[in-house]
């Protein structure tokens, strides 16, 4: 009797890893802690919505790159590229449909940022795939390599965007449905970054769904956590990176378009920029881990609102020391994946 | 040719050791060879780059790690220089003064960072130094009242530097010796010294460490060397080095600004010209410098040329203009480096030694 108790436990414990609250407790706690430094209670609401709205576009670009390293082992520099290509080819979009964009109807507002994002995300798939073809493919393996190589091809997207748009910003407007801000009791909060949470949960919620619930994304999570044994089951690994590159660089794209119209104004340099905080945020959550730098996304969006609002000079650096204080309690980040 | 000043290390075949002295003969003699202040200002640019280049040489061609926060500690010793002038006038305590604060601020960030990022993963490296830079950059920016912002600092050197300062009444081989010219000697010299410490520290058991690191970090772990600890080092020293080519700069420039010595453009010439040049070998950093230095202050011109003649051509004219326009200057870089990384990854040195080997191999 006492062994099958034992057994049945077992078979529990492998059908079901228990959740590590923890980290997600943090981003609880930093909220928390953030509402007696700012004081004001309704703009600690404003600035909460801001960082998780922030924090979950940082996570729509970064979901992919952190597969792309758990998977394949290759760290992309040039990640960059395909979020400012879809901050582009999004305001190109906008542009083209402009009677649509500017336009107070709802329902064409939305239709014009569906359009916008579906035409980013195929451009950053192509682009992707491009990518992984002539940049990434021929230095599998060598890490020294990988990173000079994808901040060349970094550069040189970057230019060719010069190219095509003019090396100049332009102001890319949110469509005035969703311009505007929501007054709830003395809260003022932006209706476009409510927009932006509910897509960003969205995304979340498909992604963690291909992943859990389907073969391909079985085959990935087990992919990430040990690469050859999933070769040596009789898959194409090699062919399911492809697939997870491409999926990542269009997943970019579409947080290219959010982040534009986040900042409101887009310049050929505004993926490098955010790529700087997507290192961060896939850093914290561990290299890997897709649950990870989804916490991590939130941690950075709330930090950088709360810090920009509170000490402006500091907030440069607050993610930096967000980071560090996070590798000092866990070395591998929030939620190390198994192999490394 | 072992030359003791050389700390032992060999440039490689013959060819390459008359390349390697005839570009320092021609740098020496440039100012009287070629007159005018452009050739001059190529001649010193390519004596700093080399230095800044070596250093950086030391901690990616040595100690394999790659790091995007070598133009940071390059701009930390040339806002040192440049804002202390600025706030205590044109005095040489005042040069020595910022120097040495910017030595100090780049050992102590060099030393945190390294620490922390290499303790954990000498992979995260790359990224957390791109961080701090950007972090840093926009700092300096934000900070204009003391660093001048994106305008930069304008400041004057002692009068001994300064080009009205002229020290015989004749001319010297048809060249007036003027304060800039000692100014240029006097760099060159510097450039010099501190390109055989960078020499000396490679070659030294220090230097075999790093290699071995490079080669293999966890052998080299088990062998007993603590891995971290050396690449901490290197990093500090590489900051060091790097600092004071700042300096330097800033001193002969007489200016300093983000786009002279902090931007990401210059991070990527810096990688150019060490995988140009060749990487892991000391003495590719002059021959990396020089091409890329002559090429930016040549190259621009003959592409405005080339640009505005193209646009006078029929059809294709204006597509051509736009390919070969100045503008296009960092695409180019760009798909040069990723065609050198490729197919050039020994660069210059390296190759000149890899067909010694092989033809010693044939024999």
């Amino acid at each position: 009797m006492p062994t099958s108790k034992v057994a049945s436990r077992a078979d529990h414990a492998l059908a079901v890893a228990p959740v590590d609250w923890r980290p997600i407790m943090l981003v609880l706690v930093i909220a928390v802690i953030g509402l007696p430094l700012v004081h004001s209670p309704s703009t600690w609401v404003t600035l909460t919505v801001a960082g998780l709205a922030m924090g979950l576009i940082i996570f729509i670009a970064a979901a992919g790159l952190t597969l792309i390293f758990g998977l394949m082992d290759v760290l992309n520099f040039g990640h960059g590229v395909f979020v400012s290509l879809g901050a582009f080819v999004g305001f190109s979009v906008f542009g083209a449909l402009s009677s649509l964009a500017q336009g107070h109807d709802l329902a064409q507002n939305l239709a014009v940022i569906a359009i916008a994002i579906l035409a980013a995300t195929l451009a950053a798939a192509l682009l992707g795939w491009v990518f992984e073809r002539v940049i990434i493919r021929p230095v599998y393996g060598a890490h020294l390599k990988q990173i000079l190589i994808t901040t060349g091809g970094l550069i040189i997207g970057e230019e060719l965007i010069k190219v095509i748009w003019g090396p100049e910003q332009h102001a890319f407007q949110i469509p005035p449905a969703l311009g505007g801000a929501l007054i709830i009791g003395d809260a003022a909060i932006e209706k476009y970054r409510i927009f932006a949470v509910a897509i960003g949960l969205l995304i979340y919620a498909l992604l963690w769904l291909s992943l859990n619930r389907t073969k391909i994304g079985l085959l990935v999570r087990a992919g990430v956590q040990d690469r050859e044994m999933v070769a040596s089951l009789g898959y194409r690994i090699d062919r399911l990176f492809i697939g997870v590159f491409v999926a990542g660089s269009a997943l970019a794209g579409a947080g290219g378009v959010l982040w534009g119209l986040y900042q409101e104004v887009i310049t050929p340099g505004l993926g490098a920029r955010l790529n700087v905080l997507i290192f961060i945020v896939i850093i914290i959550g561990g290299l890997g881990s897709v649950g990870g730098s989804f916490v991590g996304a939130l941690l950075v969006g709330l930090v950088a609102n709360y810090a920009g609002f509170v000490a402006p000079k500091v907030a440069l650096f607050s993610n930096i020391l967000l980071m560090l204080l996070i590798l000092m309690w866990r070395p591998r980040g929030l939620y190390p994946v198994a192999r490394r | 040719m072992r030359l003791k000043l050389l700390s032992g290390d060999d440039i490689g075949p013959r060819p390459l050791k008359v390349l390697l002295f005839s570009v320092l003969l021609a740098l020496a003699a440039t100012p009287f060879l070629l007159p005018g202040a452009k050739p001059i200002n190529v001649a010193a640019q390519i004596c700093i780059y080399t230095v800044l280049v070596a250093s950086f040489d030391l901690l990616l061609g040595y100690t394999g790690i790659v790091s995007f926060a070598q133009t940071m500690f390059f701009g930390i010793g040339a806002y040192g220089v440049a804002m202390s002038v600025t706030a205590f006038g044109a005095t040489w305590l005042a040069l020595l003064g910022g120097t040495v604060l910017a030595l100090l601020l780049s050992a102590l960030l060099a030393l945190v960072i390294g620490l922390f990022s290499l303790r954990v993963r000498a992979l995260f490296y790359a990224m957390i130094t791109l961080a701090v830079a950007s972090a840093f950059q926009t700092l300096v920016s934000q900070m204009s009242e003391l660093t001048g912002g994106e305008d930069g600092l304008s400041f004057s050197l002692p009068a001994l530097l300064s080009p009205a300062t002229t020290f015989f009444d004749g001319k010297v081989l048809g060249l007036a010796i003027t304060g800039r010219i000692l100014c240029f000697y006097l760099i060159a010299l510097a450039c010099l010294i501190l390109f055989l410490m960078l020499l000396r520290i490679v070659n030294s058991p220090f230097g075999r460490v790093l290699k071995a690191i490079r080669e293999n970090d966890f052998r080299a772990e088990a062998l007993g060397y603590r891995t971290v600890l050396y690449r901490s080092l290197s990093n500090v020293v590489s900051a060091l080095f790097a600092t004071l080519a700042g300096a330097m700069l800033a001193v002969w420039l007489r200016y300093n600004g983000p786009d002279t010595s902090l931007s990401f453009d210059i991070m990527v010439s810096l990688l150019l010209m060490v995988v140009i040049g060749g990487m892991g070998t000391l003495y590719g950093a002059l021959l990396g410098a020089t091409v890329y230095v002559i090429a930016q202050s040549y190259l621009q011109d003959l592409m405005k040329l080339a640009s505005d003649a193209a646009a006078r051509t029929p059809h294709i004219g204006a597509v051509l203009a736009t390919l070969v326009s100045p503008d296009r200057w960092l695409l180019w870089l760009g798909v040069l480096f990723v065609l050198s990384v490729y197919y050039f990854p020994d660069g210059i040195v390296g190759r000149f030694r890899k067909e010694r080997a092989r033809a010693l191999s044939a024999r």
